[in-house]
C-alpha cells in the first residue's frame, strides 16, 4: 500500500475561508507543495495582499508578511534584500497586482527582483463583492459594471503575463489554469520552475493562474470551470511566453 | 479463457468535516464514483463527497489534485 | 571621534550608518536628495543595500518588509512625499515594527514650495494615516542633534517596536554645522524573535500582520497598542526649557524656529524684559507637563512656527487655560525674524495682543 497523494506540510492545518469550489485553495496548495518539493519551506518568506487571499498568511506553513493592497512586491523586495538567501515569495489577486499595485509588480520584474510572484486572475473582485476588476472581460456583468464591460467606457481587460514578458528583469513568466487535472499538474510544473528561477538567483518570476469566483460569477462550481475555459482561455492564451534560456 | 485486465486498486478517504462539498472531486473522477452525500451534513453544514464504489477507485488521484480544501489521502493498494 | 563639519542631510545618513542601519528605501525629492544619495554612495561601502523605489509608496513598503524581516531600515522625504508614506506607516505601526522616517519638510499644501516649513506637525503628531496609532516625533534643532536623534531614534524605535521619526526643516537639512558622531546611552533592546528570517523548522511560522478581522481581537490589539503608547510618553518627553519659572512671557518654538526665538530673547533680555522658552524636542509625546513650570504671573505663551498655527493646540491644551496663547507664525518659505518675536513679545507685555 502505497501513499499516492496526501497533504502537503507546506500548508497549515487552518482551513481555509474561501467559498466552496474557489480555486484559491488549488493554487495554495500547489504552492505549498512546491515549496516543500524544493525544500525552500524552512527558508520561506510570504507575502499575503489584500483581497480573497488576505488571510494566506494563516494557510501557508512558512513565514509571512500581510501587505497593504497592492504593495506585496515592494515589501518582497524589502524583505529579499534583506534576506537575499531566503525564498521570497508573493500571492496576489488581479485587484491587487492588476490595479492598484501595477507599479509595484511592474518594477519589481524591471529591477529584476529575485522573488517569484503568483498571480490568481479571476476577473473579478472577490473579496469585496464582485465588482470589476482590469481582469473582467469585456461583456462579463460585475456589480460596478452591471450592464457588463463596456470597452468603450473601461477599456479591455489587462493581460499581465504578456505586459511582463516584455521587461527584461522578468526571467520566467507563464499563464497557467487549474480547471482539470491535467491542468492542474501544468500548473504545478510552471510553479517549480518559476520558483527554480529565483532559487537559481536568475530573477524574477511570476505564474498567472486562471482561476475561479463561483460566488461572484453566479455559477456553480463546476459551471465555473467551464465558464473559464469557454470565455477566459481565449482572450488569456494559456503557455510560457518567457523562460530564463530565452533572454540569455 | 478471460482476458486478465490488470487491475490498480486504490482508496480515498476524504475528512468529512472540512469538505465544502463544492463537487470539483465528483466531476474529476473518471471512473465516476464520488458523490455528495445528500444524506449527510457535515460540520460546516455542507453535503460532503463520498464514495459509492471503493472497490472500482483506480488511485488516480484526479479528485484530490481538484480539491480546493485538500481533504482527500489516495491510497495505491 | 572629532567634529567634522557636515551638511544636515548628509549627517543623518552618517548618523543612521554609525547607528548600524544598513537599509535605505527612498525616492528623490527636494529638499532632502542629499539624504539618499549619500546612502546610495555610502551604504555599498559598509555591505548595506540603498535602493531607489519606484516611488514613495512602494519605498515604505520595502521599509514595512525589510523591517518585518528584521533589519535596521529607514526612509527620508519631505512632505508630499510623506503624504504618499502615509499608508505604510500606518502598517509598520500596526504590525508593530521598528523603523526611521525622516521628513524634511517643505511648503503645502499640495506641492506647496521647496523652502523650508513646519506644516507637517499635525500629520507627524496626529497620525497622518489611518487608525489609532502613534509614531514618535524628535525635532532637532541644530545639526549635532540632529545626529543624536538620529541614533537615538533607531534604539526608540527598537525598544518599543514602533515607527520613529524625525521631523526637520528645509533649514536643517541644508544647513552645515561641525558634528560628533556619539553612541546614545545604552538602552535594553528586546531581541527581535518575532522577525521573518524563515522558520529553519525550528519554530512555528512568524507573521507580520495588522489585520485582525475579530472586533473583539482587534480591540484587544488597540489596548496593547495604547499601553504601549502610554509608556512611551511616561518615558520618553525630551524638551529644552529657558527661565520659564521666572518668566513674563514664555516662547514655545521646535526646531530651528526655536534659535530664532532664543535670538528674539537674548536681544529682549537685554532690553530688561523677562522671557522664557519651551522648546519641545519630542513633538509626540508632547512635554505638556513642562508647561506647568511656569509661573503663575506670566502674561502669556506666544507660539512661533513656520507654519498658520498647528502645535499651538498642543500648546493650549498644555496650559489648560492658565494663560493666553498667542501664535506668530510665517509660511510658503518665509521665516519669521527676530525683530517680528521682539515685536510680539513687547505687545505681549503690553497688553496689545
Amino acid at each position: 500500500m502505497a501513499i499516492v497523494f496526501q497533504k502537503t506540510r507546506g500548508l497549515t492545518d487552518v482551513e481555509t475561508h474561501y467559498c466552496p469550489g474557489c480555486t484559491h485553495g488549488i493554487v495554495h496548495r500547489l504552492v505549498g507543495e512546491v515549496l516543500e518539493e524544493l525544500g525552500v519551506l524552512d527558508i520561506a518568506i510570504g507575502v499575503a495582499p489584500v483581497g480573497c487571499a488576505v488571510l494566506a498568511y494563516k494557510y501557508f506553513n512558512c513565514d509571512m508578511h500581510e501587505a497593504a493592497h497592492g504593495r506585496a512586491p515592494a515589501v518582497a523586495t524589502g524583505i529579499k534584500r534583506v534576506h537575499p538567501e531566503n525564498f521570497v515569495f508573493t500571492y496576489q489577486g488581479d485587484g491587487d497586482l492588476a490595479s492598484i499595485g501595477t507599479a509595484e509588480i511592474v518594477h519589481a520584474a524591471h529591477r529584476g527582483e529575485k522573488i517569484s510572484t503568483i498571480f490568481i486572475n479571476n476577473a473579478i473582485y472577490g473579496m469585496t463583492g464582485g465588482q470589476m476588476a482590469p481582469t473582467t472581460l469585456v461583456g462579463q456583468k460585475a456589480t460596478t459594471a452591471p450592464y457588463g464591460r463596456d470597452e468603450a467606457h473601461c477599456g479591455k481587460p489587462i493581460r499581465i503575463a504578456e505586459m511582463l514578458a516584455t521587461i527584461d528583469g522578468a526571467k520566467f513568466v507563464e499563464r497557467v489554469t487549474v480547471t482539470s487535472p491535467a491542468h492542474v499538474r501544468k500548473a504545478k510544473k510552471a510553479i517549480k520552475e518559476c520558483f527554480k528561477v529565483q532559487i537559481e538567483g536568475k530573477g524574477f518570476g511570476i505564474v498567472e493562474v486562471l482561476s475561479t469566483c463561483p460566488t461572484n460569477w453566479g455559477l456553480t462550481p463546476t459551471e465555473a470551470l467551464k465558464w473559464l475555459e469557454d470565455n477566459m482561455i481565449p482572450y488569456y492564451p494559456l503557455g510560457n511566453f518567457k523562460r530564463p534560456e530565452e533572454v540569455e | 479463457m478471460a482476458k486478465a485486465k490488470p487491475k490498480i486498486q486504490g482508496r480515498v478517504t476524504f475528512e468529512e468535516d472540512r469538505c465544502k462539498g463544492c463537487g470539483l472531486c465528483v466531476n474529476a473522477c473518471p471512473v465516476n464514483i464520488i458523490s455528495l452525500d445528500n444524506n449527510k451534513i457535515n460540520a460546516k453544514g455542507y453535503h460532503p463527497a463520498t464514495v459509492t464504489d471503493m472497490d472500482k477507485c483506480i488511485a488516480c488521484a484526479s479528485c484530490a489534485l481538484m480539491c480546493p480544501d485538500v481533504v482527500i489521502t489516495v491510497e495505491r493498494l | 571621534m572629532a567634529k567634522v563639519l557636515m551638511k544636515g542631510n548628509e549627517a543623518i545618513g552618517a548618523a543612521a550608518i554609525e547607528a548600524g542601519c544598513r537599509y535605505f528605501f527612498g525616492y528623490p525629492i527636494t529638499p532632502q536628495s542629499e539624504l539618499p544619495e549619500y546612502m546610495a554612495r555610502e551604504l555599498p561601502k559598509v555591505g548595506g543595500v540603498f535602493l531607489q523605489a519606484e516611488s514613495e509608496i512602494a519605498a515604505i513598503n520595502m521599509v514595512y518588509g525589510a523591517a518585518g524581516a528584521g533589519a535596521r531600515v529607514m526612509t527620508s522625504s519631505s512632505s508630499p512625499g510623506i503624504s504618499l508614506k502615509q499608508e505604510g506607516i500606518s502598517y509598520i505601526a500596526g504590525a508593530e515594527l521598528p523603523c526611521l522616517i525622516v521628513n524634511i519638510m517643505r511648503g503645502g499644501p499640495g506641492l506647496g514650495s521647496i523652502q523650508p516649513s513646519q506644516t507637517d506637525y499635525f500629520q507627524a503628531t496626529r497620525g497622518g494615516g489611518n487608525g489609532d496609532y502613534r509614531v514618535v516625533v524628535l525635532a532637532p534643532a541644530n545639526v549635532q542633534e540632529l545626529v543624536d536623534l538620529v541614533m537615538e531614534g533607531f534604539d526608540i524605535a527598537d525598544q518599543y517596536r514602533n515607527p520613529v521619526m524625525v521631523l526637520g526643516d528645509g533649514m536643517i537639512g541644508q544647513m552645515m554645522e561641525p558634528v560628533e558622531l556619539r553612541k546614545p546611552k545604552p538602552r535594553e533592546l528586546p531581541p527581535k524573535d518575532w522577525a521573518t528570517d524563515g522558520t529553519k523548522g525550528k519554530r512555528k511560522p512568524n507573521i507580520i500582520n495588522s489585520l485582525y478581522l475579530a472586533a473583539e481581537e482587534l480591540e484587544a490589539h488597540n489596548k496593547r497598542l495604547q499601553e504601549k503608547y502610554r509608556k512611551i510618553m511616561e518615558n520618553e518627553v525630551k524638551v529644552e526649557s529657558y527661565k520659564i519659572e521666572d518668566a513674563d512671557v514664555v516662547i514655545a518654538a521646535y526646531g530651528t524656529t526655536s534659535r530664532i526665538a532664543k535670538t528674539a530673547i537674548s536681544q529682549l533680555e537685554k532690553e530688561g524684559y523677562k522671557v522664557g522658552l519651551i522648546r519641545p524636542i519630542t513633538l509626540w509625546p508632547y512635554p505638556y507637563d513642562e508647561f506647568d513650570k511656569i509661573n503663575d504671573k506670566c502674561k502669556g505663551i506666544l507660539t512661533v512656527e513656520m507654519n498658520s498655527g498647528q502645535m499651538v493646540d498642543d500648546v493650549k491644551i498644555a496650559v489648560k487655560g492658565r494663560f493666553p496663547v498667542y501664535f506668530h507664525g510665517r509660511t510658503g518659505g518665509m521665516v519669521p525674524t527676530p525683530n517680528e518675536i521682539i515685536d510680539k513679545v513687547k505687545k505681549i507685555y503690553g497688553g496689545e495682543m
